[in-house]
């Protein structure tokens, strides 16, 4: 009894003693909220990363693929339909892609994974729809400017939205008209069937001038191949949208008759048959306003715009193919790495052009799978392994694909644990010397009580419980304080950045609009329990030196 | 001629100091009957204060023996010597030793919270309270017992640390110095309890002192020089 009353009221009277409280509060919160922190990125990282890959994924080990999709998909369903909510075939292969900055008349070539979807399948395999910029409402500094361009309940297509027709419409009729105020003789004589074309365009829109008669029947609003094509060889001029960047089509060798046949039966506002979802971080780049300090991105293609895109045809040995493909959307997953190198394309188109399609039979190189519940994962790994013939394909899941990523990050999260759990550990050191000095500022008092009977085990136990005591309020103290600094991390990032003056967490470049926490009630326990052990252990040396002084030696000196 | 109620018998004990060995007892020995009222009285450095507390437990003998009621009591383990600091002796310090964080009436309990176990304290406590309070009565403090140590003279606190070492109903009262801070009044109402205590309930006490004037209070005198009994003179006889 007497231990504890000692106990409280040393902890009570002590006021040294906060100074390892503090310590051990500090350290407690610090590693709630960095751990907190920490795995809400890391959650909301793999729900992005999650969210590209599909659940498994299916890969045939050659990029020329497998074919007959319809027959790869069956053998999945066969092995393992019951456990499978969706699946989707898909061309993976790589490319690049070439456009022109319309602001500098720059171009661009980058390296790009091409992959050909199947817009409807892909959407239900993963949450595409959430990554496209036309179905998210259009935001600045977190308000709705404007509602999205698609609503939610749309399918994911590869049509132009009105908006992106609309501008497309206008560019290339400013393309035309600039194209037609040109006083040379070669590019007039070049343009002049396009010269009714424009205005064909602009009788949608309010016609300035009309002239001629336009030929209707001639006009073919779906693009048949071949026209695609046909405004594929006439876009990389057509897409060069500044008048400066023209140079290069007036270089061109005279385009030949046929040639100039089939342009005058496109209208070149009509998008290309090639249409493409492209990584927002490809055609755009992020500049500091050094006056305001406000970072702000430029996207240098726009849906509407065209791109040209080449990649190898599935031949041996593999030769370039390119076309032109109309930016239908831009998408933006969060996962810098999709988001710098993705380009969506539909799968027909991808197929066509890589020469994929033989005998109206179609390959396919990936075949992407939505489980009913993710942890069938192995299972269904396993028998899609076996289902397939040796060597064929390579079966993973969305984590072993991203596997070095992943481990990363959780070699990363656990050596900051580590390195967090120094601190605390620096903590008990302090409650180790506050308690050495306790020890001996209270001799005195031990040499009383063995004086009065009490045992070495009782002095001892008043100095443990003491520890636990500093360790059990200064965790719960931490405990408290990091949950309500994780319930309040975004007011208190306001507050700093007020201070400091420039953004702490710049959802810019985090692409969170909110600092991501998620706190495990687990790991709040396992850090209260480390910090009260290590309080503990602290206290345990302090403690055997108090229980082990002679009542007499510890009386005797005054 | 009867048991005596303790007895120590040619105790030698010495400190070491660095490399040398110090001799502060060389064979002195103590024996006081039940309800008899020793004095010990010697310079600073006789070793009165070592033979105390060897006779309390609070320290071992390097030779010789300690008995209570005829039994050995300084070899036995250090639980059965806890248990009779608790039971059998009382202490009381010149500096009083109260416990400064606790107030009078906590210290006073203390002793018996060291005997009772947590359960058997909390099934007890009101019992223990009401003790405390009469031993504070006994000693005159009734109306201090919510304050702290600090707040309380000297002859009030050595008051308290006689009640302390009087609750748990000891045997036997080693007292060290008891009036060795006090002025000569208070060091005489502190002489007047232990001497009230002794004649009234016939507790058995063995007081250190230096003050020869003190020391004559008691029934007898033991005197020690270098270790040693120098001479016993029995006042009671003169």
């Amino acid at each position: 009894m007497y231990k504890l009353l000692l106990c409280f009221r040393y902890l009570r009277t002590r006021y040294i003693a906060l100074a390892s409280i503090v310590s051990v509060m500090l350290g407690v919160a610090t590693m709630i909220v960095v751990n907190s922190v920490m795995a809400g990125f890391t959650s909301e990282m793999r729900d992005r990363i999650h969210g590209f890959l599909a659940d498994i994924v299916v890969e045939s080990r050659s990029m020329d693929g497998l074919p007959d999709a319809d027959a790869q998909m069956a053998i999945v369903r066969e092995a393992a339909g019951d456990l499978i909510a969706a699946m989707t075939p898909t061309v993976e292969v790589p490319g690049m892609i070439h456009y022109t900055d319309p602001a500098t008349g720059e171009t661009f070539t980058l390296p790009v994974q091409l992959v050909g979807i199947d817009p409807g399948g892909k959407a239900e395999v993963g949450p595409l729809k959430d990554y496209l910029a036309s179905f998210q409402p259009e935001m600045k500094d977190g308000v709705v400017l404007r509602e999205s361009e698609r609503s939610a309940d749309q399918p994911v297509t590869f049509e132009l939205t009105q908006k992106a027709a609309a501008y497309r419409r206008m560019v290339k009729q400013k393309q035309l008209q600039y194209l037609n105020g040109n006083q040379s003789d070669r590019i007039l004589n070049r343009l002049k069937p396009s010269n009714s074309n424009g205005n064909v365009a602009a009788q949608t829109t309010p016609p300035p001038d009309f002239d001629e008669p336009v030929p209707f029947p001639e006009f073919d609003p779906m693009p048949t191949p071949e026209t695609a094509v046909a405004v594929a060889a006439e876009t990389p001029s057509a897409a060069e949208t500044v008048p400066a960047g023209d140079s290069r089509s007036s270089d061109l060798p005279d385009f030949d008759a046929p040639m100039k046949r089939q342009v005058a039966d496109v209208d070149p506002t009509t998008p290309a048959s090639a249409r493409v979802f492209i990584g927002e971080q490809i055609t755009s780049y992020r500049w500091t306003d050094p006056e305001t300090g406000v970072t702000h991105t430029e996207n240098m293609v726009i849906p509407g715009d065209d791109v040209i895109i080449t990649t190898v045809r599935s031949s041996t040995p593999p030769e370039p193919s390119h076309f032109t493909a109309t930016v239908v959307d831009t998408f933006r997953s969060g996962m810098s790495e999709y988001d710098s190198s993705l380009v969506l394309m539909n799968l027909e188109e991808l197929q066509n052009s890589r020469g994929m399609i033989v005998d109206g039979v179609d390959a396919i190189t990936t075949i992407q799978i939505r489980l009913h519940n993710y942890d069938d994962a192995e299972e269904v790994v396993k028998r899609l392994q076996a289902a397939f013939p040796p060597g064929e394909v390579s079966v993973k899941t969305w984590e072993a694909k991203q596997g070095l990523l992943l481990s990363a990050v959780e070699v990363e999260t656990a050596i900051l644990n580590v390195l967090l759990f120094m601190i605390i550990a620096v903590a008990g050191f302090g409650i180790l010397a506050i308690f050495f000095m306790i020890v001996v500022e209270k001799t005195r008092d031990i040499g009383i009580l063995k004086s009065l009977g009490a045992s070495s085990g009782g002095i001892m136990s008043i100095f443990l419980s003491y520890g636990v005591g500093l360790g059990v309020v200064g965790s719960a103290a931490g405990v408290a304080i990091g949950i309500l600094f994780i319930r309040f991390i975004n007011e208190i990032e306001d507050v700093l950045s007020w201070i400091t003056g420039r953004k702490v967490f710049d959802p810019d470049i985090y692409y969170f609009n909110e600092i991501p926490t998620k706190m495990s009630t687990l790991m709040v326990i396992w850090v209260a329990i480390g910090a009260i052990g290590i309080a503990v252990l602290a206290s345990v040396l302090p403690a055997r030196r108090a229980s082990r002084l002679h009542p007499v030696r510890s009386l005797r000196y005054e | 001629m009867t048991t005596p109620l303790i007895s120590a018998q040619a105790i030698e004990k010495s400190y070491t100091k660095g490399e040398h060995k110090v001799p502060v007892l060389r064979g002195a020995g103590l024996t006081a009957q039940r309800g008899e009222f020793i004095s010990v009285v010697g310079q600073s450095g006789s070793g009165k204060s070592t033979l105390l507390h060897v006779m309390g437990l609070l320290d071992e003998p390097d030779i010789g023996e300690v008995l209570l009621e005829g039994r050995r009591i300084d070899n036995l383990n250090q639980s059965a010597r806890d248990q009779l600091r608790n039971h059998v002796f009382g202490f009381i310090f010149q500096f009083y030793h109260l416990l400064p964080e606790l107030t009078l009436l906590e210290n006073v309990m203390m002793p018996l919270m060291i005997r009772h176990s947590f359960f058997s304290y909390f099934s007890k406590r009101r019992e223990v309270r009401d003790q405390a309070m009469s031993m504070l009565q006994q000693v005159g403090l009734e109306h201090r017992v919510k304050h702290r140590p600090s707040e309380l003279s000297g002859g009030e606190m050595q008051r308290g640390a006689i009640a302390r070492a009087l609750i748990g109903e000891p045997e036997i009262l080693l007292a060290d110095e008891p009036t060795g801070n006090l002025d000569t009044a208070t060091g005489g109402e502190i002489m007047d309890t232990l001497k009230r205590l002794n004649e009234v309930n016939q507790l058995t006490i063995v007081m250190v002192t230096h003050d020869e004037a003190i020391a004559r209070q008691a029934h007898r005198i033991v005197r020690l020089a270098e270790g040693r009994i120098a001479t016993i003179s029995d006042q009671k006889a003169a």
